[in-house]
């Protein structure tokens, strides 16, 4: 492991953290069960996170969950935003997780092409 | 499962569920001897004795029981289809050790994978658990540990994205550099 690689992100990520501050009130949740992984889970939530970076989109949480027992529907991914409704969208790839980023997650607009379920 | 890196993620999980606050992954590979040795060892609740001898059985897999599913059965075949083996070790309220025994060259062993993204993905969406990943090939080794880790980045959550890519170069570069083998040998002369 190299250590001043390190070093130099702490720096870095340390001068942003002055700028922003706040809380992650954001939550993403990528099924990571086994059927969320054979379905290719990993690439979505890698793409969730890349995305995120990529837009400094610093309020948000990425976290896993297991099996939800729609395994025919994964990659399912949960985008909550406060005060709003669960979405659950269904079949996500790299390519929609990025929109989903893009769009629900920063603009707060709902993909609904791509939802699977929606809190009621 | 394509990958090795696909299953070994999806024991972690395993070990996630089961309330882990230390994961321990090591890969070790012996050219001389001809094997990989995959062993994921975790702090979780357990497994009772009674469930233990079921936990490769697809079909005796209680629901209550969240913490196994497909997934050991799934690294079973992986391991057995290169004339290797799974066994798992476990004590309930102590933690569950998984080790998987693969023929290195053999033919239909499963490539590695992308060990970066999975340890990426591991340590940003559980930035609270620590994790360590040792690779050795040979004398050569690769180590990387979240307690150090957390100790250089201070207040920066290992959640940060500039980690998550971190965790990937380092990971990379650290494989490349021990000689860590990606696909049996067998299969690189095909490529």
């Amino acid at each position: 492991m190299n250590i001043e690689e390190l070093k130099k992100i702490r720096e870095k990520v340390q001068k942003e953290m002055d700028l922003r501050g706040g809380e992650k009130a954001i939550k993403v949740v990528v099924g990571m069960g086994t059927c969320g992984i054979a379905a290719g889970a990993r690439p979505v939530m890698a793409a969730i996170k890349d995305e995120l970076g990529r837009q400094n989109a610093e309020n948000v949480t990425v976290i896993q969950s297991g099996c939800a027992g729609f395994c025919e529907q994964e990659p399912l991914v949960d985008v909550l935003r406060p005060g709003e409704k669960k979405v659950t969208y269904g079949k996500v790839n790299p390519e929609k997780a990025r929109k989903i980023v893009t769009e629900h997650v920063v603009r707060g607009r709902i993909l609904n092409d791509f939802v699977f379920a929606q809190e009621k | 499962m394509l990958e090795l890196s696909m299953h070994i993620l999806d024991i972690a999980q395993n070990s996630l569920a089961a309330g882990s606050t230390r994961v321990e992954i090591r890969i070790q590979e012996d050219l001389p001897a001809d094997f990989l040795v995959i062993e994921v060892r975790d702090n979780g609740r357990g497994i009772s004795g009674a469930m233990l001898p079921k936990v490769t059985d697809p079909f005796v897999t209680s629901r209550t029981t969240r913490e196994v599913g497909l997934g050991l059965p799934l690294l079973k075949e992986a391991a057995e289809r290169c004339e290797g083996c799974v066994e798992v070790r476990s004590e309930e309220g102590r933690g569950t050790t998984v080790v998987a025994r693969f023929r290195l060259d053999h033919f239909d062993r499963a490539p590695l994978g992308d060990m970066g993204e999975t340890m990426g993905i591991l340590i940003s969406a559980n930035p609270d658990v620590d994790f360590l990943y040792e690779h050795r090939v040979d004398q050569r080794i690769y180590i990387m540990e979240t307690r150090e880790m957390r100790q250089v980045l201070g207040s920066i959550g290992l959640d940060d994205p500039s980690v998550l890519d971190f965790v990937r170069q380092d990971i990379r570069m650290g494989l490349k550099k021990i000689g860590a083998a990606t696909f049996p040998k067998i299969m690189e002369v095909l490529r």
